[in-house]
C-alpha cells in the first residue's frame, strides 16, 4: 500500500511541476512567426530541394500514387535541360498512406531533416489540413496543394499556402449552370461525399438548380455499399445524378445503377472523372463481384468537368508536350489524366521558381506565386494575387464517347466562389514554346 | 544492495536514470530525431499496456488502436474546448478516458475467449472511428481535428527546439506510467494475472476472482492506450479517424510479438522496431531506386518478412533472443534467479 501511495505522490509532484506552464489550448504571447529574410533552406547554387506527401500505399493510393510519378518525370526533364536558373530540382516524396498522423510526421521530416525549400502539391484535405498551421509557423512555402477545399485560400491566416486545383464550390456553380441550361427541367439527384467536398459543392450547385434537385444523398468513403443511396435517387425519379465522388465511388455508382436497372445521366466532378482510371476501376470492381463488364461501354455518355487538358481529348499542344516527356522518362507507366495532373503541377511550380529569380528566397517564391503572372498548361486562369490564393478558377464540361475519347460540350468557363457570374474564359493559354523552361 | 530496496524505489530510480539519459540523448539529437524519440515513447506505452494484457494475462486485443483513438480525441477536444487546462491535466484525462472505455470493453471481454475476444476487440477498432461521422460538428467528421498545443514554458521557448521539449514531456509521462506498470507486474496483481492466464480454474480455486482480474487487466492496459493516444495528439497536434485504422491495432500487436511477449522490455524493442523499421526500409527502397509500384510497397513487405524471420528464429521475440544470448554469455554462473528472500 505504501508503494502505491508514493507512486501517486511522485505523479502528483511532477504534475505540479508541469502546471507551471499555461493552458494547453492557449496561444503563447510571443510566437516565432514566419522567418523571412534568413537564407533559404534547401537552396544552394546548384540545387533546390522540395518535398511533398502523397498516398503511395493504402486506400487512396490507386490512381493518386501516379501523380508524383508524373511530377518526377517533369523535374527530370527540366534537370536534364540544366535546371531552373541553374539549379537542379531535387524532389522528395514521402508516403503518408492518406493517414493524417503520418502526414504530420513526414512533413516534419521534410522540413526538419531534409530541410526542404518548399512543400509542393501535398495531397488530400484530411491530411494536408493537419500541417497547415505547422508550415505557416515555420514559414515554409506550401504551394499548389492537391485538394479542392476552400481552406487553402486564406492569405491572412496562411500567407504561405496556395491552392492548385479547381475548388468544389466553383465546380458546383459551373455544373449547376450547365444543368440548368442544357438539361433544363430534368429532375436532379445528388450523391456527394460526406465531408467538405459535399458541402462546398452544394453551395455552388444550389445557386442554379436548387428547385431542380429532388434528392440529396451522401456517402461515407469507408462504406463501399451505395445501394441505399442509389435506390433513393431512383425512387425520387432523378433523371440526372450529380456525383461529387472520388474515383472509387464514381465507379461504384456506375456499377450499382447497372445492378438495380437505373439509367440516369451522370455528371461527375473532376476529382473522379478520369476516364482511364474509371475504366480500370469499373472492370476491377465488377471482377471482384464475379462479373465481367466492359468499362468502355458503361462509361459512354457520362458527363464531367475538368480544368486540365485530357489525354483522351482533342489534340492539345500541352498533352503532346507532356506525352513527349512521358515517353522519354516513364514509358512503362500508363499515360493518364491523373498523371497529367502531377505533370502540370510540377511544370507550374518550375515556372514560379523561374520567375522567383536567380537570387532565390522563400519570400521571392511567394511573390512570384501571387504576382498574377503565372500562366500555364491549365484550361482556365489561376486566381493568384496578393489577396487571393485560390488555384484554377473554372472548368469545361465534357462527355465520354463510345470509343473512349472525350468530347467538349461546353468550352471552359470561369467564376468565383461567391455569387459572381459564370462566364467564358477570355485569357489565351500560352503554348509550351511560349513558357518553355528548357532549351 | 539494490535488492534490499523496495521495488517501487528501484523502479523510480531506474526511471529517473532513464530520463536523465534521454534528456542527454535529446541534446545530442537533431530536432527531427527528437520527434522520432518521442514517437518511440508513445508507441512504447501503448505496446507495454498491451504486454500486460496479452503477455501477462493472456487476453488478445486486436482493438488497442481504439483506446488510442479515445485518448487522442480527449486531448484534442480539451485543447480546443477547454484551452485553460494545462497539458498534464489533458493527458491525465486522456488516460482516465482510455481506462473507462477499457473497463466497459473489459466487462464484456471477460466473458469471451480466444477468437471471440479477438473478434469483439477487432469490432471496437473498426467501429469506433466511425463515431466521428455521427457527430461531425463536435468531432469534425473524416477530416478530424487539428490544433496547436502550447506546453513549453515561456522561458524555454527559443532556447530549445519544440520537438526536444515534446520528447521530454512524452518520456516523462511514459516513464511514470512504466513505473506503475512495472510495480503492478511485479506485485500481487502480476501474480494473479499470470495465474489466471495459466489456469483459470486453478486460479479461482486459489481464491483469485477471475472475472475481476481480467477486467482489471483490460482497464490498466487501455488506460495505457489512452495515454499513448493523448501523447500522440500532443506531439502531432492532430486527431483524425484515418489515423486509427485496424492496421494500427494490428501493428501494435505485431510490435509486441516482435519485441517479445511477457516482458515490458519487449515493448521497448517493439516500439523501436515500429518506428525505425519504416525508416530503414524507406532508405533501402530509396537506394535501390526501383519501379514506383515496387518501391512504394517495399517497406511494408520488408516489415512482414522481418516479423516472420524473428518469430521463426526467436519465438519469444527480440527480448527472448537477447535473454538467450545473455544466458549463454553468463553460462559459468549456474543460476541467475538469485532473489533475496
Amino acid at each position: 500500500m505504501r508503494s502505491s501511495r508514493s507512486v501517486t505522490a511522485v505523479a502528483l509532484a511532477s504534475a505540479l511541476v508541469l502546471a507551471a506552464c499555461g493552458g494547453a489550448g492557449e496561444t503563447p504571447a510571443n510566437n516565432g512567426g514566419a522567418k523571412s529574410g534568413e537564407p533559404a533552406p534547401g537552396v544552394t547554387d546548384t540545387e533546390v530541394v522540395i518535398g511533398s506527401h502523397h498516398p503511395l500505399t493504402g486506400p487512396a493510393a490507386p490512381g493518386y500514387s501516379k501523380i508524383s510519378v508524373g511530377a518526377r518525370a517533369v523535374y527530370d526533364y527540366i534537370n536534364d535541360g540544366g535546371g531552373v536558373n541553374g539549379r537542379k530540382i531535387t524532389y522528395k516524396v514521402e508516403d503518408d498512406g492518406y493517414n493524417p498522423t503520418k502526414t504530420v510526421e513526414v512533413v516534419k521530416k521534410l522540413v526538419l531533416e531534409d530541410k526542404v525549400f518548399a512543400i509542393v502539391g501535398g495531397l488530400g484535405t484530411p491530411t494536408h489540413s493537419k500541417v497547415l498551421d505547422y508550415l505557416t509557423t515555420e514559414g515554409v512555402p506550401d504551394v499548389l496543394v492537391s485538394s479542392g477545399a476552400l481552406m487553402w485560400n486564406a492569405p491572412e491566416k496562411h500567407p504561405n499556402t496556395f491552392g492548385y486545383q479547381l475548388d468544389y464550390t466553383r465546380e458546383g456553380k459551373i455544373q449547376g449552370k450547365f444543368i440548368k441550361e442544357k438539361l433544363a427541367g430534368k429532375k436532379v439527384g445528388l450523391l456527394v461525399q460526406n465531408d467538405d467536398i459535399g458541402t462546398d459543392t452544394q453551395k455552388g450547385l444550389d445557386q442554379f438548380i436548387k428547385d431542380q434537385i429532388v434528392e440529396r444523398k451522401t456517402y461515407d468513403p469507408a462504406n463501399t455499399d451505395v445501394t441505399p443511396q442509389i435506390s433513393a435517387l431512383q425512387a425520387a425519379g432523378a433523371e440526372v445524378v450529380v456525383c461529387e465522388c472520388i474515383p472509387a465511388f464514381t465507379a461504384l455508382t456506375i456499377l450499382t445503377s447497372l445492378k438495380i436497372g437505373y439509367k440516369p445521366q451522370l455528371m461527375v466532378s473532376s476529382i473522379g472523372a478520369d476516364p482511364a482510371t474509371l475504366t480500370g476501376l469499373v472492370e476491377q470492381f465488377a471482377k471482384q463481384g464475379g462479373t465481367q463488364v466492359s468499362g468502355g461501354a458503361l462509361l459512354t455518355g457520362i458527363m464531367g468537368t475538368r480544368y486540365l487538358p485530357s489525354v483522351r481529348g482533342a489534340s492539345d499542344p500541352w498533352t503532346e508536350f507532356f506525352k513527349g516527356i512521358h515517353d522519354k522518362y516513364i514509358p512503362q507507366e500508363p499515360f493518364t489524366d491523373t498523371m497529367v495532373y502531377g505533370m502540370v503541377q510540377a511544370y507550374t511550380f518550375s515556372q514560379a521558381l523561374k520567375a522567383a529569380g536567380k537570387d532565390l528566397t522563400r519570400q521571392k517564391l511567394l511573390d512570384a506565386m501571387s504576382s498574377g503572372e503565372l500562366k500555364g498548361p491549365g484550361l482556365t486562369p489561376f486566381a493568384y494575387s496578393k489577396d487571393d490564393h485560390a488555384g484554377y478558377t473554372g472548368a469545361l464540361v465534357f462527355q465520354i464517347a463510345a470509343d473512349g475519347s472525350v468530347n467538349t460540350l461546353e468550352e471552359a468557363m470561369t467564376t468565383d466562389t461567391e455569387s459572381g457570374e459564370v462566364k467564358a474564359v477570355d485569357d489565351k493559354r500560352p503554348t509550351p514554346q511560349e513558357v518553355k523552361l528548357v532549351g | 544492495m539494490l535488492n534490499k530496496l523496495p521495488p517501487v524505489v528501484v523502479h523510480l530510480l531506474a526511471a529517473l536514470g532513464c530520463l536523465v539519459l534521454l534528456v542527454l540523448l535529446t541534446f545530442a539529437a537533431d530536432p527531427f530525431t527528437n520527434l522520432r524519440i518521442a514517437t518511440v515513447g508513445y508507441y512504447l506505452i501503448a505496446v507495454a499496456g498491451l504486454a500486460l494484457l496479452t503477455g501477462f494475462n493472456g487476453q488478445v486485443s486486436l482493438g488497442h488502436g481504439a483506446f488510442m483513438f479515445i485518448g487522442a480525441y480527449t486531448v484534442a477536444l480539451l485543447v480546443k474546448r477547454v484551452p485553460a487546462f494545462p497539458i498534464w491535466a489533458d493527458l491525465l484525462l486522456a488516460t482516465v478516458a482510455g481506462g473507462v472505455a477499457g473497463l466497459l470493453a473489459g466487462a464484456a471481454a471477460a466473458r469471451l475467449r480466444g477468437p471471440y475476444l479477438a473478434g469483439a476487440t477487432l469490432a471496437l477498432a473498426v467501429g469506433l472511428p466511425a463515431v466521428t461521422q455521427r457527430f461531425p460538428e463536435l468531432l469534425a467528421g473524416s477530416n478530424g481535428l487539428s490544433f496547436t498545443v502550447n506546453s513549453q514554458p515561456a522561458g524555454l521557448v527559443g532556447t530549445i527546439p519544440s520537438t526536444q521539449w515534446q520528447a521530454w514531456i512524452v518520456w516523462l509521462a511514459v516513464l511514470l506510467a512504466l513505473v506503475v506498470l512495472a510495480n503492478l507486474a511485479r506485485g500481487k496483481l502480476g501474480r494473479t494475472l499470470r495465474a489466471v492466464r495459466d489456469d483459470e480454474v486453478a486460479a479461482s480455486l486459489a481464491g483469485v476472482h477471475v472475472g475481476r482480474t481480467k477486467i482489471l487487466a483490460f482497464l490498466v492496459s487501455s488506460a495505457c492506450g489512452g495515454l499513448a493516444g493523448g501523447l500522440q495528439a500532443f506531439l502531432l497536434g492532430t486527431a483524425a479517424p484515418g489515423s486509427f485504422t485496424v492496421a494500427l491495432s494490428l501493428s501494435l500487436l505485431a510490435a509486441l510479438v516482435l519485441g517479445g511477449l511477457g516482458s515490458l522490455w519487449g515493448a521497448l524493442w517493439g516500439a523501436i522496431a515500429l518506428v525505425y523499421f519504416q525508416v530503414w526500409t524507406d532508405d533501402i527502397a530509396e537506394v535501390l531506386s526501383l519501379r514506383s509500384d515496387i518501391s512504394d510497397n517495399l517497406p511494408l513487405a520488408l516489415y512482414g518478412v522481418v516479423l516472420i524471420v524473428v518469430v521463426l528464429a526467436f519465438p519469444a521475440g527480440i527480448q527472448g533472443g537477447l535473454r538467450k544470448l545473455w544466458v549463454r554469455v553468463r553460462r559459468p554462473v549456474p543460476s541467475q534467479r538469485g532473489e533475496a528472500s
